[in-house]
């Protein structure tokens, strides 16, 4: 292991990074915002989410300054309802790296399964895998996870909308986005199974759940690695837009995207921080993710080096 | 050639009964069907006439067939939120939309292929690696983000443009038009460009890597060596090659549309068909989400069969037998 | 028939050298070449890949790609100095003086357009002409190529060609205006040995019937006795020798070119290996110090190594070797 981190510090890719200040600088930012995000109930001020703790008084309070009546201040204001800005911003981005992540490993595991038995088991299986797939792709990702929230809201009985909602959001992105895992492990799948080593581990009359597991599987991670994390960054972007619509994490646990949707409403009004804030942090991190993502690109593209 | 029309058309065909299943099983099993189509007003005797005449106790398939063919007469039933019967509502709000769609695609494919052109013709220089940056930039936002800072600017800041709305719009016949006033031309302006922005990115880009490819070939070479002028072998030679898989990647585009449509319209508050189906969702009105995802599976497979098919027209490489060569 | 009554050639190169400023080095893949070509001669420039050949032709025609520069000697078209032109006048050259030839007719040809557009679109560009009076002389190109049918076959796609007939397309395309110097860069390189022969010697019509100066380049010593009179052979840049055909096949003076020559499948017929020149000609960052054959050569002495060869006179029937063979070795 240490001698793998070695080697891996020694590399080329290393070093590409380290003269890169555009690389430096956008893995900088995203580690500094998962970080933040990853701690907040330590870092943040205030909880937001404990009616308690919250003051209405505090209501529109501007950045920096004490608040006329409590006395109370807050570094990036404060909302409609007296929470701190900048405790909503940092579990606004908890709720958001949570829903991507989980989104992703979600749509992981269902291509990858899908992928390995359509590769491995072929015929009608393979066809019906691959023909959903296929009218599934001539739809945009977020066009299928604002249905499924749709459906799932028609039937979920209404008090328990709030609670569900993160979760069907979870499902409603990782189910738009499970094709991708399944194409490239279906491929590389139908790759393997003509090796050697799989047709020895049939004639020893291993069960195929069993060679598609411990043989197969290894070999397609890969590419799916590649995969999954470029898929991260779309599934976080596509969070915030789905909760900016309405359609995402409820005002009760609000994600970037519903802060921003809720600061829209007073940007005639002149609470102005209620909606730079949270858009300048979203910003920062769909900046960086995708720089990163694009330098990663060309790192490792063999072609043009 | 005739043999892959009708293989594509087939292909349609099925893309539209599937997502016709889908979009009927939301409505018998979500909701009652029944007041899908009466509203909540109806009485007894109209919720009883109904329930024979929609078979409730035929066979699914049976009722599949039904709900299909009253879709295709362009009888989607009636919305729970308004009572009105859907398809009158749908028509009321696909000038917006479409207006909209149109003005910011003709806004993205001009500005994306003469940027990706003059990126790719000056390959360095100040101007390019700023548009290159800021194209970056373009591609990475999220588009209601890129709205939402636009309002800041030109509306609240600047007080030049409306923030929400159409503007006053003028009827012609069935149709609303904003362009024809004033204020429908303002109000235009910021939704198209942020709608249209990430496809102008996306295309220029394109449009330049390809024409970088394109100016590198042997034919470009050889038409430098016959001594044509610069502006011929850009335009002439190189442009049409460029065009010909960027034209593709444009009907394809369409996707794009139709979702960052449903994202800007709720930005902006324009009346059209995607913050119609965002309010359905919201209300859980199952009818007007039924009839949406109709209409759209059905523009989709139309337009992907038109490109495909044009496609053949462009390339006469294609004319032989467009699933062998070069697919 | 006397120097001084000879027509002064088409294409005289006196001395040209081109530079590529590399970070490392500057790189002279052309050093000092002189050769002339005449109306009505075909003029063979043959060398392994990479010994400079085409970027002769390159300069002479303008399109030497940055940062591949002209740093000395002189190129004169008729006369006249081109080295020195404005781009624009050299582009205004290039098709209506100048014609070119590329190695492969499949990509020399753009795709979309029919042949017809890109015959008539070249003769717009340099001459003034009527729609019709261009497409009759596009028709008539085509025809004087040896394109069957060329009335219905003007509004082909290339693609719908087999690949001798593309070639005789660009062979076509390149004299659409008349020049009066053709640079061919390897046309025949590409196509089957079959197809080969009648290219050549429709090449060879074509440049006895228009008396135009064609500059052949290529690195297969066969196309230069079937095509050329006149030889120009070039190593690591530099010209080795240069005569007329006959005399250098039969009596090469360069040990260089002697080796090429036995390595030639013709020349060892029946055998089982053929005959090959030790070792490998020198990347341009690696020129050896004197004459840049030295260390592959069973002649050199001690002042190969230390000068360079001398440079050779364009008319001289000479090898620019220190021990130069002497007839019949």
């Amino acid at each position: 292991m240490r001698a793998r981190i070695a080697t891996a510090l020694d590399s080329d890719f290393a070093y590409r990074f380290s003269r890169s200040p555009l690389a430096i600088v956008s893995v900088t930012v995203l580690l500094s915002l998962v970080l933040a995000a990853v701690f907040a109930p330590w870092i943040a001020p205030q909880d937001p989410f404990d009616p308690g703790a919250l003051n209405l008084m505090n209501g529109f309070s501007p950045p920096g300054e004490a608040n006329a009546f409590t006395g109370d201040s807050f570094w990036l204001g404060a909302d409609e309802q007296g929470r701190d800005v900048f405790s909503t911003i940092l579990h606004g981005m908890r709720i958001s790296l949570f829903v991507g992540v989980f989104a992703v490993l979600f749509a992981l595991v269902l291509g990858v399964t899908l992928g390995l038995l359509a590769g491995y088991l072929g015929g009608w299986v393979e066809a019906v895998i691959m023909r959903v797939a296929d009218v599934q792709l001539t739809f945009p990702s977020i066009l299928i996870a604002i249905l499924i929230f749709g459906i799932a809201k028609g039937a979920i009985p209404v008090e328990h909308r709030d609670q569900m909602a993160i979760w069907v959001l979870i499902i409603a992105i990782g189910l738009s986005d499970w094709v991708q895992f399944a194409r490239v492990v279906r491929g590389a799948t139908l790759v393997e199974k003509g090796k050697e080593y799989v047709q020895a581990a049939q004639m020893v009359g291993r069960r195929p759940g069993g060679i598609m597991l411990r043989h197969i599987l290894p070999n397609v991670l890969s590419p799916v690695l590649v995969i999954a994390t470029i898929s991260l960054a779309l599934a976080i972007i596509a969070e915030a837009t789905l909760s900016f619509l309405g359609v995402g994490a409820p005002p009760t646990q609000p994600s970037l995207g519903t802060l921003i949707r809720i600061g829209q409403g007073y940007l005639f009004s002149g609470e102005w921080w209620i909606l730079l804030f949270p858009s300048l942090t979203l910003l920062a991190l769909a900046l960086s993710v995708n720089l990163l993502g694009d330098w990663l690109r060309d790192a490792l593209n063999p072609r043009l080096k | 050639m005739l043999a892959y029309i009708l293989r594509r058309l087939f292909q349609s065909v099925i893309v539209l009964l599937a997502v016709g299943l889908v979009a009927f099983a939301m409505f018998r099993f979500l909701g009652d069907p029944v007041d899908n189509l009466l509203g909540q007003e109806a009485t007894q005797e109209d919720i009883d006439r109904l329930r024979g005449e929609l078979g409730l106790d035929r066979s699914l398939p049976a009722q599949y067939f039904g709900f299909m063919a009253r879709a295709a007469q362009g009888d989607f039933g009636v919305s729970y939120g308004q009572g009105r019967p859907v398809v009158d509502i749908l028509l009321e709000r696909l000038p917006a939309t479409l207006e909209l769609a149109l003005v910011s695609g003709f806004f993205a494919i001009a500005i994306g292929i003469a940027l990706g052109v003059a990126t790719a013709i000056r390959r360095d220089g100040f101007v390019t690696q700023s548009v290159m940056a800021l194209s970056l930039i373009g591609v990475s936002l999220p588009t209601f983000l890129i709205g939402i800072l636009l309002i800041y600017v030109f509306s609240v800041e600047l007080g030049w443009l409306p923030s929400f709305g159409r503007g006053r719009t003028v009827e012609i016949g069935w149709w609303t038009t904003g362009l024809l006033t004033a204020s429908g031309l303002k109000a235009l302006i910021l939704p198209a460009i942020t709608l249209g922005l990430y496809q102008m990115t996306l295309i220029m880009r394109l449009v330049r890597s390809e024409m970088l490819e394109v100016l590198r070939q042997d034919y470009i070479r050889f038409a430098r060596a016959r001594g044509l002028t610069k502006r011929a072998v850009h335009f002439r030679h190189a442009l049409v090659n460029t065009l010909v898989p960027v034209t593709t990647v444009i009907g394809l585009q369409l996707g794009s549309i139709i979702a960052f449509g449903i994202v800007t319209e709720t930005v902006f508050q324009w009346p059209g068909l995607g913050l119609a189906f965002i309010n359905a969702v919201q209300f859980v009105d199952i009818p007007i989400m039924a009839a949406y995802l109709l209409l759209i599976a059905v523009m989709f497979v139309v337009i992907n069969l038109i490109v495909d098919i044009a496609y053949i027209f462009i390339d006469p490489r294609l004319r032989i037998d467009p699933q062998e060569a070069g697919a | 028939m006397s120097a001084s009554m000879r027509p002064a050639p088409v294409l005289s190169i006196r001395d040209l050298t081109v530079e590529i400023p590399t970070r490392r080095a500057v790189l002279r893949p052309v050093d000092g070449v002189t050769y002339d070509i005449r109306a009505g001669e075909i003029l063979g420039v043959v060398g392994e890949s990479g010994a400079g050949k085409s970027m002769a032709g390159n300069a002479v025609s303008g399109l030497l790609d940055p940062p591949a520069r002209i740093a000395g000697g002189e190129i004169r078209l008729q006369g006249e100095r081109i080295d020195t032109l404005p781009p624009d006048a050299i582009r205004r050259l290039r098709g209506s003086e100048i014609g070119m030839i590329f190695q492969d007719p499949g990509s020399s040809l753009n795709p979309l357009l029919k042949i017809g557009d890109q015959l008539t679109e070249t003769m717009h560009t340099h001459l003034t002409l009527t729609r019709r009076e261009a497409r009759a002389r596009a028709v008539a190109a085509l025809e004087e190529v040896g394109i069957p049918a060329a009335a219905e076959r003007i509004d082909s796609y290339p693609h719908e060609f087999s690949g001798g007939m593309r070639q005789r397309v660009v062979i076509a395309l390149a004299l659409a205006a008349e020049p009066s110097l053709v640079i061919a860069d390897e046309p025949t390189t590409a196509l089957d040995v079959s197809v080969q022969a009648q290219i050549i010697a429709l090449l060879k019509r074509l440049c006895r019937e228009r008396g135009m100066a064609v500059m052949l380049i290529t690195h297969d010593i066969g196309v230069i006795v079937q095509a050329a009179d006149h030889v120009a052979v070039m190593y690591a840049g530099r010209l080795a020798e240069i005569g007329a055909v006959r005399n250098v096949i039969r009596a090469p003076r360069h040990p260089y070119t002697a080796g090429l020559l036995a390595s030639a499948p013709a020349s060892s017929p029946g055998a089982r290996r053929l005959r090959q020149i030790p070792g490998a000609m020198p990347g341009l960052g690696a020129l050896p110090a004197g004459c840049a054959f030295h260390p592959r050569c069973e002649r050199a002495g001690p002042r190969c190594t230390a000068d360079p060869a001398p440079t050779l006179a364009a008319e001289a029937g000479r090898a620019a070797c220190w021990h130069p063979l002497e007839g019949g070795a």
